[in-house]
């Protein structure tokens, strides 16, 4: 009994005296070697596993934000110096250097990390750290779990905390535990839970069969889950398709111009984007926002000015607006060539449009795809109501119907031509800063998609604003539900040969314009 | 005034042969100096040249075009060298004059414009291409004509020509060892094969695929997918990646997509959740010049294979990168790996000429092998009898600030291999253009030397 005594003593004596030395225990994480560091983060865990400021350095490490001077270690985000204990501090930030982690180290990092905070007082960083711990499973992870279990009060996170409990039984528990979580397992949706099962069922016996139900289970509830993804990834494509054809349906669609320099309207919203992002480095979070309604009118002037000077006088002629708009696009690719660089721009993702929104483990659906399908659809319903519902919009139906009789009506068609290729120009420049979410802002932005925009707009029907929609979404379905069996090369190839022969079937697309034929 | 011109020359000299240690040569060439002050032309000459003859050296690269941003800082590297090995006295003493053309990215326009070079110029080396079907453009022009050419970029192997030395890396010195590295010290069991559909990533691959499966990996570990130039839909590739990662092995993505389409394919992997802790993608074209035009954020933690990183530590590679961002005048300016190649081909072909004394295309050639110069990463390149180079393999990981930190490389160079030793028509070739056997594939087993395109 006194020996026992005397050990808790010794070891209360040692914590304490470790605890007083934290700051000397962590100074090897400023050594080069990998290693070293990872042995350093593993002994500071089980030491210090009840110090806050471990927790803040082991994050702030994760994250890329720990620096180091000779005296301290400090919390480096944003231009904004703190200590481990969050404390502000005034340092010149020139004199620290970077702890530098590579992926090894992280994973340990986060492996430690996520076992602190299983107990943390926030549900999002629970269920974070309950998922890390659900995919590292270890033997001795049982003790843990069951803690947690009784602790956790959330139900998504208890959900995924049975999950670990049933994999870890079904993996190391004697045969009645095995049993009953083999059933269990046939409830969740993980690929843990689905290999722990595959494993048994390949072992054979009486457990076996268990096994391959709850296998069946899983799987049939997967693939409808996988059938569900695929049915947004198609959506996702095909608001991008939408966005992207949107102002051509009204430039060719409605006033019948062959417009190739589309693309490069789209090309210059995307740039506004860029332009916007660095005059404003602070606002990233909101840039995008701002960047929609000064692309629309940046976009929409360059297409005014371009209507005035050159299409104004080729309506009639489209082989020669085709020429001249295509001479224009190179003219405005080599202008950002020069402004900019030939080089493609960085233009960052805010916070809030990266990520997923996790469903469950079967399905998760990323935020940048989602806003976008949301925005294309709200753009969507902005250009039909403004065509169908304002006075702008009857004066541009008026004049594309019958120009003449416009004219006799005592409207200024030259002014709604020009006001209705600023208005289509402006959508490919909105259509422009969701793709500058998507995909590169350099020069060549406007090439990608401006034979896509014509197949849309010509499958869908020209000049019906509703088959832009249905031609677009479907192309994207038809795309992501083709290209897992026969790849994205052929999946394109073949797309293409479905249009030739659907418009050989229907010259005039899905939904062609009602009107008397000439 | 040509008094004023030769004592500024030597005092220019003098300087420069302290700063730069080269004190051995500046006794020979204060003579040389009072001889040829008459040639001097401008005062930053240093060491003026002793012969009025010139050595055309042609620069076949892109300036416009898809290619054009590459291609662009190769032919800089080369008017860098030129101006650097000028300063010094040219060559042979005479002095090296660019001859630069634009091909346009247009792969015919390749050919046409090498044989303008060689027989309308009368170039004596062309350092130039990029992408692997220009190279394969120009390759019978220059047999035809007899020229040499120094192609820098790492390509799928399975050539030899008698007037090409490669001094990029081949197959086994940036795929394989990115793949053993994966394979030993990741543990990583699974394997996706991604690229963008042309001719690299489809050779790379179907070495690959054939080296793995030696390896003892089974064929439903291996998938093979293919993506066309700048594609920018991701979705449902890196969901299914997502889904081949989640059997409880060890994944791993190893890629040749090119170009563009890197962008949007690691941000899907970071917004489906995928880090570079779950699935490392090691990455075989993605460099620092790649890197210098985006949003770093969502690749930290990846990996790519090269020979060199603009990160290594040795005091050349910090001179090469001084001088450049000087030659450039740009402070931003970063380097890469085909510019290191570049830099290594210039050094030789210049020792090459010196060994042999004359810029005749067969004398040089043969005096190309063995050739040996220092590489940016502090060892030492050798030019092997197979017109390939020796290099040591880097593997990096990809740091916000768009350079790479090195985690593993191998130790000592390899030698560059022209056939691949994994692929059933190609591992019984070797290549040899020493005297007598003087062969570009040649057949170990049947003795027999059949044409260099082998296919």
């Amino acid at each position: 009994m006194q020996k026992i005594l005397q050990i808790a003593f010794l070891n209360l004596l040692f914590s304490f005296s470790l605890f007083a030395n934290f700051e000397t225990d962590i100074k090897p994480l400023t050594e080069n070697s990998f290693l070293k560091k990872e042995n350093t983060v593993e002994k500071l865990v089980s030491k210090y596993s009840e110090n806050e400021k471990l927790h803040t350095l082991l994050k702030a490490m994760l994250d890329g934000e720990l620096y180091y001077s000779r005296k301290e270690f400090v919390v480096l985000k944003d231009d904004e110096v703190t200590n481990l204990l969050g404390e502000k501090l005034e340092r010149n930030r020139k004199i620290f250097k970077k702890v530098k982690t590579n992926n090894k180290l992280r994973s340990v990092i986060r492996n430690r990390l996520s076992q602190l905070n299983l107990f943390s007082k926030d549900v999002e960083i629970r269920f974070e750290s309950a998922k890390n711990i659900r995919s590292n499973l270890e033997k001795d992870s049982i003790p843990l779990i069951e803690k947690a279990l009784k602790f956790e009060t959330d139900s998504s996170v208890k959900d995924i905390h049975l999950e670990s409990e049933a994999i870890l039984k079904a993996r190391f528990g004697n045969f009645e535990e095995k049993k009953i979580a083999v059933q269990n397992l046939g409830d969740f949706l993980s690929p843990e839970a689905l290999q722990v099962l595959k494993e048994i069922e390949a072992e054979g016996g009486e457990l076996s069969k268990l096994a391959s139900k709850s296998i069946a289970s899983i799987e049939s509830s997967r693939s409808f889950f996988s059938f569900l993804e695929t049915i947004f990834f198609g959506l996702s494509q095909g608001s991008v398709l939408l966005l992207a054809a949107m102002g051509l349906a009204i430039t060719f669609g409605v006033m019948k111009v062959i417009n190739m320099a589309h693309g490069e309207m789209m090309m210059i919203g995307a740039y506004t984007a860029f332009t916007i992002q660095q005059i404003f480095p602070n606002l990233i979070e909101y840039s995008i926002l701002l960047a929609i309604p000064l692309a629309f009118l940046v976009s929409g002037i360059f297409g005014v000015i371009i209507e005035r000077l050159v299409i104004k006088h080729l309506y009639g002629r489209p082989l020669e607006t085709l020429l001249a708009t295509f001479g224009i696009s190179l003219l405005l690719q080599q202008l950002v060539r020069t402004i900019y660089s030939p080089l493609n721009q960085n233009v960052e993702t805010p916070e809030w449009m990266s990520g997923a929104l996790e469903i469950n483990s079967a399905l998760a659906l990323t935020y940048n795809r989602l806003y976008i399908i949301i925005f294309a659809f709200l753009v969507f319903l902005g250009v039909l109501l403004l065509l169908k519902k304002s006075s702008l919009g009857l004066k541009v139906r008026a004049v594309t119907q019958n120009r003449e009789m416009a004219k006799a009506m005592g409207i200024k068609t030259g002014y709604i031509d020009a006001i209705t290729f600023g208005i289509g120009s402006g959508i490919a420049g909105v259509a422009g800063v969701a793709l500058s979410q998507l995909t590169n802002v350099g020069p060549n932005l406007g090439q990608a998609y401006i034979v896509d925009s014509f197949m849309v707009v010509v499958f869908g029907g020209v000049g019906n604003l509703w088959g832009t929609l249905i031609g677009a979404v479907s192309l994207g379905e038809i795309n992501k539900f083709i290209e897992p069996v026969a790849g994205a090369v052929l999946a394109k190839v073949i797309i293409l040969i479905f249009i030739i022969l659907f418009i050989q079937k229907r010259p005039k697309g899905l939904f062609p314009q009602k009107g008397r034929e000439e | 005034m040509k008094l004023n011109l030769a004592i500024l020359s030597l005092i220019a000299l003098f300087f420069t042969a302290c700063s730069k240690e080269e004190k051995t040569e500046a006794p020979e060439t204060e003579t040389v100096t009072k001889e040829a002050k008459t040639e001097a032309p401008q005062v930053d000459e240093v060491v003026p040249f002793t012969s009025d003859e010139v050595i055309k050296v042609g620069v076949l690269h892109s300036l416009s075009g898809t290619m054009a941003i590459s291609e662009t800082t190769l032919k800089d590297t080369v008017l860098m060298m030129i101006e650097e090995q000028n300063r010094k006295g040219g060559v042979l003493g005479k002095k090296l004059e660019p001859v630069v053309v634009d091909p346009a990215s247009n792969w015919p326009l390749f050919a046409e414009k090498m044989r303008g070079l060689i027989t309308q110029d009368g170039v004596d080396v062309t350092f130039g291409c990029w992408t692997s079907v220009s190279r394969k453009s120009v390759l019978p022009v220059v047999e035809e004509l007899n020229g040499i050419l120094f192609y820098p970029v790492q390509y799928e192997g399975e050539e030899s020509s008698k007037n090409v030395f490669y001094t990029g890396a081949s197959p086994n010195q940036q795929a394989i060892p990115a793949v053993d590295y994966l394979m030993n010290e990741i543990g990583v069991e699974r394997w996706v094969l991604a690229g963008t559909d042309y001719v690299y990533p489809r050779t790379t691959n179907k070495i690959l695929k054939a080296y793995l499966k030696a390896k003892g990996v089974a064929d439903e570990d291996i998938m093979i997918n293919y993506t066309p130039f700048g594609h920018s839909d991701w979705q449902s590739i890196v969901s299914d990646v997502k889904k081949f990662g989640s059997a409880g092995k060890k994944t791993a993505v190893v890629s040749t997509i090119n170009g563009d389409a890197n962008v949007p394919f690691y941000k899907e992997l970071g917004n489906q959740g995928i880090s570079a802790e779950d699935i490392p993608v090691v990455a075989f074209s993605v460099g620092e010049e790649e890197l210098s035009g985006l949003d770093t954020k969502p690749l930290v933690g990846h990996l790519a294979a090269w020979n060199y990183f603009q990160s290594a530590e040795a005091d050349v590679n910090s001179d090469f990168i001084a001088s450049w961002k000087e030659f450039m005048k740009d402070e931003n300016k970063v380097t890469n790996d085909p510019m290191e190649a570049t830099y290594i081909g210039f050094k030789m072909w210049v020792k090459a000429v010196e060994k042999a004394g004359t810029t005749d295309t067969d004398a040089v050639t043969e005096a190309m092998i063995g050739v040996s110069v220092p590489n940016l990463t502090g060892g030492i390149a050798t030019m092997m009898p197979n017109h390939h180079l020796t290099k040591p393999v880097l593997i990096g990981e990809i740091q916000e600030n768009g350079q790479f930190e090195t985690v593993w490389q191998t130790e000592g160079e390899v030698v560059g291999d022209a056939w691949s030793d994994f692929l059933p028509g190609s591992k019984d070739l070797i290549s040899d253009w020493r005297k007598p056997l003087s062969c570009g594939a040649y057949n170990v087993k049947t003795g027999k030397c059949s044409g260099q395109n082998y296919e």
